[in-house]
C-alpha cells in the first residue's frame, strides 16, 4: 500500500485576522494613479480626514458570514409570504382602508429603498477608507433586498386593491411623491459625508423608529402579517445601518475639529427635511390605520424628544447642539397629522389611494389624544364634509396648492405659534421670488440656493404643460392613474365594494 | 453660500416666467377658512384685469364655503406679498404689481370659518 503523503495544511486564521484580510485588506494606497484622481470625491464638502484606519466597524462582518445569514432570513421570509398567500392573508386584515397605508409605502418609501441602494453603492466606491466602504457596500445589498422584498409582499395586495400597479412610475411622477423623491434625490446629488449624515445618522439613527415601528406596529396590529415579516427581515439590517450612522458622525467629529460646524449645518438640515418627509407617517398613524397604535404626538415624544434629546446630550461633548427647529416640531405635533389629512382629504381626487371622514368613534379617538387641538381646530371641518358627503357633495379642492420650494408639501403648515394662520416665508434670489413653508426650509434654501431653484414643483410644472395636459383626467393618464378607481373618497370605491362583498360572505359562511 | 460642488454649479431657475407660456403664477389664500387647506395657484395672464381675477378665479377657489356668500366685499382686505393692498378692478394683475409667484391674501372680517374653527 502506498501512503498518501497529505500536504502540510494552511493555518487557519484567527476571526480577527480573516476579518482584517476581508475588510482593510482591500483598501491600499494607488501607485499608477495619484490618490486624489482615484477618490474625487472625498475633499470637496471640505471634511477633514487624517486617518481613516481610526473607523472602528462594530460588527466585524465578512462578506461570506453576511450572504449566509442573509440567505437564512430570506428564506424564512418567502416561506411566510407563500403562506400568507394561500390563506388569503388579505382577508383577515381589519379594514381595507388599512391597504391605503400600504399604497403609500410602496409609492412612497419602497421606491427610496431603492435609491438608497444606489447611494450607498455610489458612498461604497468612493470613500478613501476600507472599513466604511464596506459597511456601504454591505448597506448598499441590504436596501437593494428591502425594496425587492417589499415589493414582493406587497405584490399579493395588488391582485385585489387598486392603486398599487405602477408605485415605480408614480413616485418619478405624482405630486406628493416628490416629497419623498426630492427628499432623496437632494442627499443622493450631495457629496458622499453629507450623504451619509442626511441618510444614515438623521434618518436611519434619529428618525427611522418613526418610520418603520409605525408601519411594522400598524401592520401588526391590524393583521397584515406579511408586513410584519419583511419589517422583521429588514430590522437586523436596520440596526447595522444605525449603527453605521452613529459611527460616521463621530468619525468625521473626531478627525477634525474643522469637521464639526459643517457637520452640525447637515444635522440641522437632515433633521429638518426628515422631519418633513415624515408628516405623512403622522396622518398615516392618526387617520388610516382602523386599530391605531399610538399617536403621532405620543410617537413624537417617545422616540424624539426623549430618545433623540439623550443622543444629543451625548453629543453636545464632541460640541453638537439639538438640530435647529426641533422646537418648531415640538409646537407642530398637536396639528400635523390633521393639517396633512385634511389635505389629502381636499386632494383625493388627484391621489392614488383613498381617504375618508373618520368614523364616530375614531373622532372621539382624536379628540382624546390631542384634547388641545382637535375639537376646537378639526373635528368642525370633519363633521360639515361628513354632512356635505351625505348631501351627495363630498368635498374636494379644485384648484392646485401652492408648494414649498425645499420640501414640495403644499403649504399647509401653519405658524408655530398660531395653529390658524399658513406660515408664508419667502426669499428672492437673483430676482426671483421663493416660497417656503417653515423657516427651516427657507434656511436650507438661503445655504444652497443654486441646487433649489431646479426643484421640479409637480404644481408649476403642470402648469408649464410638462405633465400630459391642462386637466386633471390628462394629469391622472400622465401619473398612470385609474380615474375613479384608484382615487376619490373610500365610500363608494371598488376596494370598499370588494371588502364588504368579503365580509357579508364571511357573514354567510359563518351562518 | 454657494453649492459645495466638484465643478461649476450653475442652472436656470426652473420656474422662470417664460417657462409658462405666457402667464404667470399668482397664488390665493383666503385666512381663517383653512378647510381649504393651503393656498392655491393659479396660471394667469400678466393683463387679466384684476376685475376678473375677482369674479372669475376667487369663487372658483372657494365659494364651496357655506361662508362664501356671506361675504362682504366692501369691507374685504388684501393683502399683496405680505403688505396691505388695495385693488383697482380695471387695471390688470401686473400694472397693479401683482407679478409671478405674487401672493394675494384675502380677510374677510367677521367670517372665521366653520363654527368659528378658522377652517
Ligand atoms: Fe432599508
Ligand atoms: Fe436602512
Ligand atoms: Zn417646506
Amino acid at each position: 500500500m502506498t501512503t498518501l503523503l497529505k500536504e502540510p495544511k494552511a493555518k487557519k486564521l484567527g476571526l480577527k485576522e480573516r476579518y482584517a484580510h476581508l475588510t482593510r485588506g482591500l483598501g491600499w494606497e494607488t501607485t499608477y494613479q495619484p490618490m486624489s484622481k482615484v477618490f474625487p470625491f472625498a475633499d470637496y464638502e471640505g471634511i477633514k480626514i487624517h486617518d481613516w484606519d481610526a473607523w472602528e466597524d462594530p460588527f466585524r462582518l465578512t462578506m461570506d458570514a453576511y450572504w449566509k445569514y442573509q440567505a437564512e432570513k430570506e428564506r424564512k421570509l418567502y416561506a411566510v409570504i407563500d403562506s400568507f398567500a394561500q390563506n388569503n392573508g388579505q382577508m383577515n386584515i381589519t379594514d381595507a382602508r388599512y391597504i391605503n397605508a400600504i399604497k403609500i409605502f410602496l409609492t412612497g418609501v419602497s421606491p427610496l429603498e431603492y435609491m438608497a441602494h444606489r447611494g450607498y453603492a455610489q458612498v461604497g466606491r468612493h470613500f478613501v477608507g476600507a472599513g466604511p466602504r464596506v459597511a456601504c457596500q454591505m448597506q448598499a445589498i441590504d436596501e437593494l433586498r428591502h425594496a425587492q422584498t417589499q415589493i414582493h409582499t406587497i405584490s399579493h395586495y395588488n391582485k385585489f386593491f387598486d392603486g398599487l400597479h405602477d408605485s415605480r412610475h408614480m413616485h418619478d411622477r405624482v405630486w406628493y411623491l416628490s416629497v419623498p423623491k426630492s427628499f432623496f434625490d437632494d442627499a443622493a446629488s450631495a457629496g458622499p459625508f453629507e450623504f451619509l449624515t442626511a441618510i444614515s445618522f438623521s434618518f436611519e439613527y434619529v428618525l427611522t423608529n418613526l418610520l418603520f415601528v409605525p408601519f411594522m406596529s400598524g401592520a401588526a396590529f391590524n393583521g397584515d402579517m406579511a408586513t410584519v415579516t419583511f419589517g422583521f427581515s429588514a430590522q437586523s439590517d436596520e440596526s447595522r445601518h444605525m449603527t453605521l450612522g452613529l459611527e460616521i458622525i463621530k468619525f468625521m467629529l473626531e478627525q477634525d475639529e474643522g469637521n464639526v460646524p459643517i457637520v452640525q449645518k447637515w444635522i440641522d438640515k437632515w433633521f429638518w427635511r426628515g422631519y418633513r418627509l415624515l408628516t405623512i407617517v403622522a396622518m398615516m398613524m392618526d387617520y388610516m390605520l382602523p386599530k391605531r397604535v399610538m399617536s403621532w404626538a405620543e410617537a413624537w415624544e417617545m422616540y424624539f424628544e426623549e430618545a433623540g434629546g439623550a443622543l444629543f446630550k451625548d453629543l453636545a461633548r464632541y460640541g453638537i447642539r439639538e438640530p435647529k427647529y426641533a422646537d418648531v416640531a415640538r409646537k407642530e405635533k398637536g396639528r400635523l397629522s390633521h393639517e396633512a389629512w385634511c389635505t389629502f382629504y381636499n386632494y383625493t381626487h388627484a391621489a392614488a389611494f383613498h381617504t375618508w371622514v373618520p368614523k364616530e368613534e375614531e373622532l372621539a379617538w382624536l379628540s382624546e389624544k390631542y384634547p388641545d387641538t382637535f375639537d376646537k381646530l378639526y373635528r368642525p371641518r370633519f363633521e360639515y364634509w361628513q354632512k356635505q358627503q351625505e348631501a351627495g357633495k363630498r368635498f374636494y379642492n379644485n384648484s392646485l396648492p401652492q408648494l414649498c420650494t425645499v420640501c414640495q408639501v403644499p403649504m399647509l403648515f401653519t405658524e408655530p405659534d398660531d395653529p390658524t394662520k399658513i406660515c408664508f416665508r419667502r426669499a428672492e434670489h437673483k430676482g426671483e421670488t421663493y416660497h417656503f413653508c417653515s423657516d427651516g426650509c427657507c434656511d436650507i434654501f438661503k445655504d444652497e440656493p443654486e441646487k433649489y431653484i431646479q426643484s421640479w414643483l409637480p404644481v408649476h410644472q403642470i402648469f408649464q404643460g410638462n405633465c400630459g395636459g391642462a386637466t386633471i383626467p390628462d394629469v391622472l393618464a400622465w401619473y398612470h392613474l385609474n380615474n375613479g378607481v384608484d382615487n376619490l373618497d373610500y365610500q363608494g370605491s371598488p376596494d370598499q365594494q370588494l371588502w364588504d362583498a368579503w365580509m357579508k360572505d364571511r357573514g354567510k359562511a359563518g351562518g | 453660500m454657494a453649492v459645495a460642488a466638484i465643478g461649476p454649479y450653475e442652472f436656470q431657475p426652473k420656474d422662470r416666467l417664460e417657462n409658462f407660456h405666457g402667464n404667470q403664477v399668482v397664488y390665493l389664500h383666503w385666512e381663517d377658512h383653512l378647510m381649504f387647506c393651503a393656498p392655491v395657484a393659479f396660471p394667469l395672464p400678466p393683463a387679466m384685469p384684476f376685475a376678473a381675477f375677482h369674479d372669475q378665479i376667487v369663487p372658483a377657489a372657494y365659494a364651496q364655503h357655506p361662508d362664501f356668500v356671506s361675504i362682504d366685499w366692501t369691507q374685504a382686505e388684501w393683502k399683496l406679498d405680505g403688505a396691505p393692498f388695495t385693488p383697482d378692478p380695471a387695471k390688470g394683475l401686473k400694472e397693479q404689481g401683482i407679478g409671478h409667484k405674487s401672493v394675494l391674501v384675502l380677510r374677510t372680517p367677521g367670517l372665521t370659518g366653520i363654527n368659528g374653527s378658522h377652517a
